[in-house]
């Protein structure tokens, strides 16, 4: 591999890993603040605002803003079709935190799609991530 | 009410991820990542108003991912909103004009058939 291809590839996989971890950690937070007492279905724009009183989910609030612009600029290289599967690999870790972090059941069934889904993003994670050429 | 907001997430997140990985190749590839190259980044991609509404979808599939976590468990929300891989990977090949080799296809397949059952 080229020094320019390994260059990019080292970049993509930082990126990944920022932009997983911090969706992540932002959905788990977020689902903690807003659990039993988060805006209901339909609920107006106050019940909104209440809930970004939680420190739990004003914590997410900000880890997904750090996922929006992460995976922007992720984005600004990487093709959508790689960045897609690639980044699947926070449904993992979603699972592994909803269980062990905030006591959800999680049955042999939502295991077995783990593995399914760490299958298919190694599938994808060995081919290139952009396959158009690059603007200058 | 849960797959009503399933389905709002699902296509937001889609109209935002295609208007967002149009407009950032148009920009090019971020190489610097300092701060005020970053701000300044940031300034001029804020005036292109396909992001604009990329940021506006996002904002929609943000605040009724919000709603879907205060009635769902985190272990359901998540992968139930992933049928957005799918027709993502079909937007790719056909609109965005991506090689999607069979890696890919056989990747989403899996990534896609594995979401299924976690949201059994």
């Amino acid at each position: 591999m080229s020094a320019e291809g390994s260059r990019l590839v080292r970049k993509t996989s930082i990126a990944a890993a920022v932009v997983v971890l911090s969706n992540v950690a932002g959905n788990a937070s977020l689902s903690r603040g807003l659990r039993g007492h988060g805006p209901a279905p339909g609920a107006g724009p106050l019940a909104y605002v209440a809930a970004f009183l939680d420190p739990w989910v004003a914590a997410g609030v900000c880890l997904l803003i750090l996922w929006m612009l992460s995976r922007m600029a992720l984005l600004s290289w990487a093709d959508l079709s790689y960045v897609l599967p690639v980044t699947a690999s926070g449904y993992v870790l979603t699972a592994i935190a909803g269980h062990f972090l905030l006591g959800e059941h999680l049955s042999a069934t939502r295991w077995a799609g783990t593995v399914l889904i760490v299958a298919g993003v190694a599938l994808v994670g060995v081919t290139d991530p952009l396959t158009k050429e690059r603007k200058p | 009410m849960t797959w009503p907001l399933v389905a709002t997430i699902v296509g937001a997140t889609i109209a935002a991820d295609v208007l967002q990985s149009v407009e950032m190749k148009r920009h090019g590839e971020i190489r610097d990542f300092r701060p005020g190259t970053l701000g300044r980044a940031v300034v001029a991609l804020a005036r292109r108003w396909p992001l604009i509404l990329a940021v506006f979808f996002m904002a929609v599939s943000f605040f009724a991912f919000m709603t879907l976590l205060s009635v769902a468990d985190l272990t359901f929300a998540v992968p139930a909103t992933a049928a957005t891989y799918v027709f993502e990977t079909i937007l790719a090949r056909c609109y965005l004009k991506e090689r999607v080799t069979w890696k890919r296809w056989a990747g989403a397949a899996l990534v896609a058939g594995g979401v299924a059952m976690l949201a059994l």
